[in-house]
């Protein structure tokens, strides 16, 4: 085993770990830090494929924001545990056959006579200059422009979808700031002078 | 190589996306009447230049990412036409239920641009991406009536099993990308059927998730769960939309995968389509019948006509395909009607959800309970309607290709599937109505529904112009590769 075999398979067993991490902790801050982890190792291996630029982009942006901005909702709501599985102890027999059953018929499928690295070439490694940004700068708004420009509007209709969702302007109950009356408001208004009753 | 003119209707639809949007903003409306007409004047000025770039001959745009053809503008004419009365039947509902100001059209319009990058995908690239842009909005459109429990619940269930459905499809495609080198549909074909006589084992282990995936998109069993919940959660005007275009879009994402991609894999995709038809057939068909709410029960009809597409594709030869695309837009007309009558009797603070608030229609509104006898005798396929020329021409294809026992599950449970579509006019002409108040409808909604009806009508005496067209499109020449 190389070292460089061993560094990946170091990342994958991390990743698959963290990952059934997530789906089966019951705290969500736990589940949400599993999650950070299974990112951190997906870089590591995008990172080995020299894919440095999306490597460092899934770092920054999934575990630097995307996930902080995860972790502060789940500690916001204030969800001590979740409530237990009640139908998991009735199906987790079943759940296991099935599990089995894939991932049995999967290796026998994939197994090492397709994918492994006697029949498929090793990629040949990119010369110290190589730089993976440029090699996408080169694609992304030319060749593939099209699929980068959906891309684009998905994240519109995100944020459409998004708004539409959580704005609550059609409710009666709704607290909102009114502006002008806040604008309009006096010294008076303002501050309102209360005799101290208690002490003298 | 970048011709902007073949992608002229995207891109119109997308710049009215956002005209949409800023208008709907920043416009005092009373009711929403720009938006709506805007909405509805995108639409045909999307299907205007369709049909103005038609005639252009197939060719791949965007390297190779997109394709003009004939089958993506016919299916993108077909979006918009259901999409044109689809917004046309909910308007009031949207207005008294609640839905928000101007969200409905405009998520209803993102979708539809999704639907248009999926049916002329040539990129297994811009296929997931048209897929999700066809989605994502359909999730909030179930969603946004959020004061009610049952829609929240039909969204979230939408929202995960759809996202499952997306992450099936990728696996395959990812494995087929790997197995191949490439992710361009042609390319792909060309690799498969370089290699025709052996296989590696990798492309149907791909083939088999690309095949669930597709199946969950249009749920057939047993991947049919979320559907019928979906169906009855969701507000009658967001099940209205679902049901007709994205279904028309599923199927052209369908074509373009099996047919165009995949054609080299055939025995094994046939082996798999059999058992999948015959099973949404069977049971789509026989839980219809024990269904008290309507929108369920049509549910589990969309389940068994899924079924009965897919036997198009299982014949395999281009007679099966235009069979199948024939069907697929009989049912689009077919549901449309059906979930638009729903809509459309549906008031303030009442849904229509039961078979029995259909209870005496005919002395309510004796035409709109015609209509809808004209759109059910058509789902059960009985002459002289669209649905009946839609299933005589795919038992051809079956019998033709010597599937004949197939055929003959086919048409027993089309038989057991007239009972319960009978029962609903049962009860819409024999049963005393709960309400003896007439129901008026306004003038464009009834001019549309009697178009709707008609069109039903006149399709099923007159196939001849829309079969010829489905046939066009696959004979060999016209296709890409």
């Amino acid at each position: 085993m190389t070292l460089l075999q061993f560094i990946f398979y170091v990342f994958s067993a991390l990743m698959l770990l963290s990952a059934v991490g997530t789906i089966i902790s019951r705290n969500p801050v736990h589940g949400a830090l599993f999650l950070v982890v299974c990112f951190v190792a997906s870089a590591g291996i995008w990172l080995m494929l020299q894919a440095e630029f999306l490597g460092l982009v899934l770092v920054l942006v999934y575990v630097g924001a995307v996930m902080t901005l995860f972790l502060f909702v789940v500690m916001m709501l204030n969800l001590d545990k979740l409530p237990s599985r009640a139908g998991f102890k009735k199906y987790w027999p079943f759940g296991i056959l099935i599990l089995l059953l894939l991932v049995g018929l999967m290796i026998y499928v994939v197994a090492p006579s397709h994918l492994s690295l006697a029949s498929n070439a090793i990629a040949i490694p990119h010369p110290a200059d190589y730089s993976n940004v440029q090699a996408l700068g080169a694609v992304i708004y030319t060749q593939y422009v099209y699929a980068f420009e959906i891309a684009a509007v998905i994240l519109l209709v995100a944020i459409i979808a998004a708004i539409s969702l959580a704005f609550h302007a059609f409710h009666q109950d709704t607290k909102r700031q009114n502006i002008s009356k806040q604008v309009q408001t006096t010294a008076a208004e303002r501050l309102r002078l209360v005799k101290n009753m208690g002490k003298e | 190589m970048f011709n902007f003119t073949l992608i002229l209707p995207e891109l119109f639809v997308l710049c009215m996306v956002c005209v949409v949007m800023l208008v709907d903003l920043f416009v005092e409306q009373r009711q929403q009447v720009l938006t709506y007409a805007l909405t509805q004047l995108t639409l045909v000025g999307a299907a205007i230049l369709t049909l103005c770039i038609y005639c252009i001959p197939t060719t791949a745009n965007f390297s190779g990412l997109t394709v003009h053809d004939h089958l993506g503008s016919v299916l993108k004419l077909a979006i918009y036409i259901t999409s044109f009365f689809v917004f046309l039947y909910s308007r009031n509902y949207f207005r008294q239920q609640n839905m928000g100001k101007g969200e409905p059209y405009l998520l209803g319009l993102c979708s539809i641009l999704g639907m248009m990058v999926l049916v002329s995908a040539h990129n297994f690239l811009t296929l997931y991406l048209g897929l999700e842009l066809m989605s994502l909005p359909i999730y909030a459109l179930t969603a946004l009536q959020r004061d009610k429990e049952q829609a929240l619940e039909a969204a979230i269930k939408y929202f995960i099993l759809g996202a499952l459905a997306s992450a099936l499809l990728l696996y395959g495609l990812s494995m087929i990308y790997g197995a191949s080198g490439s992710l361009d549909i042609t390319q792909v074909a060309n690799v498969i059927g370089a290699n025709s006589t052996q296989h590696p084992l990798i492309f149907v282990f791909g083939l088999v998730f690309v095949v669930a995936g597709l199946a969950f998109k249009i749920g057939l069993v047993p991947f049919h769960m979320w559907l019928p919940d979906v169906y009855t959660g969701a507000p009658n005007a967001a099940t209205l939309f679902l049901a007709v275009a994205p279904k028309v879009a599923v199927i052209g994402m369908t074509i373009r995968l099996l047919v165009e991609c995949l054609p080299g894999l055939q025995v094994q995709w046939q082996e798999l389509l059999i058992v999948i038809s015959v099973l949404s057939m069977i049971l789509g068909n026989f839980v219809a019948i024990v269904q008290t709410n309507i929108k369920r029960m049509l549910a589990y009809s969309t389940i068994a006509h899924g079924g009965y597409i897919l036997l198009g594709f299982i014949a395999g030869t281009a007679a099966g395909y235009s069979a199948a695309l024939f069907y697929t837009l009989a049912y689009a007309i077919m549901s449309l009607g059906a979930f638009g009558i729903i809509t459309l009797l549906s008031k303030q603070g009442f849904d229509v959800e039961t078979i029995e608030d259909l209870q005496g229609l005919n002395d309510r509104n004796p035409w709109l309970a015609f209509m809808m006898m004209l759109l059910l005798f058509s789902m059960a396929g009985l002459p002289p309607t669209i649905g009946f020329f839609a299933k005589l021409s795919l038992i051809e294809a079956l019998v033709s290709t010597h599937f004949v026992w197939l055929a003959c599950i086919a048409m027993l449970v089309a038989v057991i599937g007239v009972y319960y579509y009978l029962r609903v006019i049962k009860v819409m002409y024999f049963d005393k109505p709960l309400d003896n108040k007439p129901f008026s409808l306004a003038w464009d909604a009834k001019m549309a529904i009697t178009i709707n009806g008609l069109a039903i009508l006149y399709f099923g005496i007159f196939p001849g112009a829309l079969i010829t067209l489905c046939q066009q499109l696959f004979w060999s020449g016209t296709m890409l590769n």
